[in-house]
């Protein structure tokens, strides 16, 4: 096939959208390079859809479904294009090819704010996009899969649908526009009628079309509606497959354990003991991986004899380089930074300097945040098998495109001689963007002599060897004028760089420049501020930073809308209408404040619970991956000091929403999420090594503590946003200033805990 | 060698005696619907019935289980099992749905001993499971409505 751009996407006659490619672009993003493999009796109709004579139609999913309903979520963009029968739709995970790399996530993550609509802004939005499309990666993460895929997978569907059509038009012949199609059949205004799968393979030999035409969303049947979750059944019997239930016949068991400081070492190690013990086939000394730490594995027969074996393996560690590092340097070594620094400015809007020296009233405070670990139920783990030269891979991964490049890399092959099979994922978080234990997985492998080995840690080892939310240290000054309205927001922060070490150790790129994430949350917000200066000045420390749901949204959004609320306090204003007065020139967000203020009842009196404790409400906004979100929390203080949050009211502007069921979901997630880090969670690091270990001194947010969650979803009808993440960041927050309402305490560092 | 009834069967087990149960399911028998999350009794993903009574089998050595009856995830059967995956259906209460397994177990020795339960009687029989993806408001409304549907 000759391939030449063309694309044009307007509105067309029929006030659809259409989207024409008479001849297939070099960057389209609908056939993949080699034809999708397909069973007897199924046609693959282009590289989303697969349909077969027994009516099935299979959504070929690029994306990994790790809770966030993704399955559901693109299967239903597809389905209600091709106006699919939706009891007959079924996923297949895709191959890796570069139509399904992610452009959504990478433009999300350039260094802009989301009111910078510059030529520039757009030209380099576009630049990336053209790149990411031809040496991308495939990638589940930055809440960005229905944003990414809203048209692909919609124009798949009706590249689908044309073809069906076409099909049947050809078999009755007559001419295609008196042919429609519905709930999976296509019929004709004499009453014939056929069904795809009796369709598909005539359909298989049609010609791709050279446009089509997109639904107008108020023809959606599908796309809106609360679809219940494609996958679930299968995870209510035992019978759904994760990482760590791949069973392949005659496969071993590798347990590891690492070194106890980051970044450490095997120096020498003892294994005469454990080799003796039942099932033991092998020890062997595992390298760092992906800027991990290196260790000891034992490969077993089952991975409880790999697991006891490991406990008899004595081990003699190289500490390193972060054996020095606690928590208490990181906290001094980033305060000391704040004192010389203000950090490189990612947003800079008048003169915040001049703006405070004028004001009336002027206030300043430091908030912290500790490092984090994701502590996904499912322990990292990766199965892998290494044979006549070629790999395969079975694990749960957020990027199969970077599992495949780095176990090709440890095995010493071309990326074609490796195969990813994903699996589902008990858990992502950011944490299985990483491919440490895939690198591991595969060297343990090499050792196997052909045999399938799943490598898997425990609860421990994935506590402590983790990719950390960063710690980070962000100071505030903020200026009032005579009238009470801010005038000048000057914030600066201080911490690690998430994509830029990432980039070095998944990719070996230099990490320079400036990194959105660092900042994100911080400067890219909508409140129009005078006056501004905000600012980030990356510090590196041997601790391994990573991806955590929401990213730097997740310490940033508490910062800031703690702070937000001091000025509110400080003008003697109230909460709601202080940030409502900043939000002037910004519709979008101040609806979603006003009702969530509205669905709270803010400014209500509160009764106390019915253990006759005093509660209040706190409030925060916030804007991140493209959706706008407001939360107020309603607290009270136990006895003991504890904190209980007892109800939560959610609002989310997410564009249009796809599937609300989903949304609300995840906003119940993130806040869930969320909660356990305001309330409970700290990674503590002292001699390199982290303190914590296991769920009783990482504590997660458990049933008993759990609040009542309502989410309400405003209707739009913009692009779809970002639904994972947006839900974390303003519930920290919303809790603090909660309980300076209820206690005139301010908790500037996280976890929450009352004096 | 030992003998350990399993969902109504009688299974030969050849492992040692203070092996887990759970790494005896998973790792011996290859039944997967039972999950490793903690290794100490934390996290109740692992959660499986023994007579009905809801254990973590991650600290339940084999030796210690004798004639027992052990129901795993795979095996859950009964009008509060059944009322309990109708509800967790029609309110989606999966996401991951790693822990789910482990929630099923919990919720279904409660409702079995408490066929209505009080809020109160849910926070305590449930929280022991901890799910990362937060689906305890889901959890708790699909328990209320299964016990609302079977008391029906």
């Amino acid at each position: 096939m000759k391939r030449r751009t063309f694309l044009l996407g307007t509105a067309g006659a029929a006030g659809a959208l259409m989207v024409g490619w008479s001849i297939l672009p070099p960057r389209q993003r609908l056939m993949t390079a080699q034809t999708l493999p397909v069973r007897e009796g199924q046609v693959a109709l282009n590289g989303w859809v697969k349909i077969a004579a027994d009516d099935s139609v299979t959504v070929v999913m690029s994306k990994s479904e790790m809770g966030q309903g993704i399955y559901t979520g693109l299967a239903m963009l597809l389905a209600e294009e091709l106006d699919a029968d939706w009891a007959r739709v079924r996923i297949e995970q895709s191959p890796i090819d570069g139509i399904y790399n992610n452009l959504a996530a990478v433009v999300d993550g350039l260094p802009f704010h989301p009111d910078d609509d510059s030529a520039i802004t757009r030209l380099v939005g576009w630049i990336t996009k053209k790149t990411v499309r031809e040496i991308g990666i495939m990638v589940t993460g930055g809440s960005s899969s229905i944003k990414d895929l809203w048209l692909p997978m919609r124009e798949a569907g009706a590249s689908a649908r044309a073809m069906l059509i076409g099909a049947a038009a050809e078999q009755w012949k007559v001419p295609p526009g008196e042919c429609r199609a519905e709930t999976g059949r296509v019929l004709h205004a004499s009453g014939k009628s056929a069904s795809f799968g009796e369709l598909a393979a005539l359909a298989g030999r049609q010609p791709l079309p050279g446009g089509v035409s997109l639904k107008e969303p108020a023809r959606f049947k599908l796309v809106g509606q609360s679809v219940r979750r494609i996958e679930a059944r299968s995870k209510l019997d035992g019978t759904a497959q994760f990482g760590m239930d791949v069973l392949l016949p005659g496969m071993l068991y590798a347990s590891v354990s690492m070194c106890p400081t980051l970044g450490g070492k095997v120096a020498r190690f003892e294994s005469a003991a454990a080799a003796k013990l039942p099932g033991v086939k092998k020890v062997l000394a595992i390298d760092a991986y992906n800027g991990g730490s290196g260790g000891v594995a034992v490969i077993a027969d089952t991975p409880f004899h790999a697991m006891r074996a490991l406990e008899k393996v004595s081990v003699e560690w190289d500490h390193g380089a972060a054996a020095g590092v606690s928590s208490a340097a990181v906290y001094r070594r980033l305060t000391q930074t704040l004192d010389k620094e203000s950090g490189h400015a990612y947003y800079s809007h008048g003169d915040a300097d001049a703006a405070l020296k004028s004001a009336a009233k002027t206030l300043s405070a430091e908030y912290s945040a500790p490092y984090l670990a994701h502590a996904a139920m499912e322990p990292m783990n990766c199965t892998a098998q290494f044979k006549d030269g070629m790999a395969t891979v079975w694990a749960g991964v957020q990027s199969p495109t970077l599992a495949r490049n780095h176990a090709a890399k440890v095995l010493g092959i071309a990326t074609e001689k490796v195969d990813v099979r994903e699996q589902l994922l008990g858990g992502g978080f950011g944490r299985r963007w990483e491919v440490d234990v895939v690198s591991q997985a595969a060297a343990i492998a090499r050792e196997a002599g052909g045999v399938p080995v799943q490598t898997f840690w425990s609860r421990e080892q994935d506590m402590a060897h983790d990719y950390y939310r960063p710690a980070c240290v962000s100071r505030f000054k903020a200026g009032l004028d005579a009238a009470g309205n801010l005038i000048a927001w000057h914030n600066s922060a201080a911490g690690q760089a998430i994509v830029l070490s990432s980039l070095k150790r998944n990719f070996g790129l230099p990490g320079a420049g400036p990194d959105k994430t660092t900042d994100e949350g911080a400067f890219d917000q909508p409140y129009e501020w005078p006056n501004a200066r905000i600012g980030y000045e990356i510090v590196d420390l041997p601790v391994p930073v990573g991806f955590w749901r929401s990213v730097g949204h997740s310490h940033h959004a508490f910062f800031k809308e703690s702070f937000i609320d001091e000025a509110a306090a400080a003008a003697g204003r109230d909460p709601v209408e202080f940030r409502a007065a900043l939000l002037v020139r910004h519709p979008r967000q101040l609806r979603v404040l006003k009702r969530a203020a509205e669905l709270s009842g803010w400014g209500m009196p509160l009764a106390p619970g019915d253990d006759g404790a005093t509660r209040a409400r706190g409030v925060a906004l916030h804007q991140s991956f493209g959706s706008v979100v407001a939360q107020v929390a309603e607290v009270s203080v136990g006895a003991d000091k504890s904190i209980r949050v007892h109800r939560v009211v959610c609002v989310v502007d997410c564009g249009m929403p796809v599937n609300p069921n989903l949304i609300r979901q995840q906003m119940e997630s993130a806040i869930v999420f969320g909660l356990s880090a305001a309330l409970y969670q700290e990674i503590e690091i002292k001699n390199g090594q982290v303190q914590q270990s296991n769920y009783h001194d990482f504590q997660v947010l458990r049933m008993d503590a759990c609040p009542v969650i309502e989410t309400d979803i405003i209707p739009s009808s913009e692009h779809p946003e970002g639904v994972g993440e947006p839900g974390t960041p303003p519930i920290a927050p919303a809790v603090a200033n909660a309980l300076y309402a209820l206690t005139g305490q301010r908790l500037r560092a996280l976890p929450l805990k009352l004096a | 060698m030992l003998m350990l009834k399993i969902n109504g069967k009688e299974v030969k087990v050849d492992a040692e005696p203070d092996t887990p149960l759970l790494w005896v399911l998973r790792g011996e028998l290859h039944m997967n619907g039972t999950k490793f999350g903690c290794g100490m009794a934390l996290c109740g993903t692992c959660t499986v019935h023994l007579d009905g009574e809801p254990v973590r089998s991650c600290v339940t050595p084999i030796s210690e289980i004798g004639a027992r009856n052990i129901t795993t995830i795979e095996g859950l059967q009964g009008s509060e099992a059944e009322a309990l995956k109708t509800a967790w259906t029609e309110l989606d209460v999966v996401q991951c749905g790693y822990c789910q397994s482990g929630q099923l177990m919990s919720a279904s020795a409660l409702l079995k001993k408490t066929p209505n339960p009080s809020d109160a009687d849910i926070d305590a029989a449930m929280s022991g499971n901890i799910c990362r993806c937060g689906t305890y408001p889901r959890i708790r409304a699909a328990i209320h409505q299964a016990a609302g549907k079977k008391g029906a």
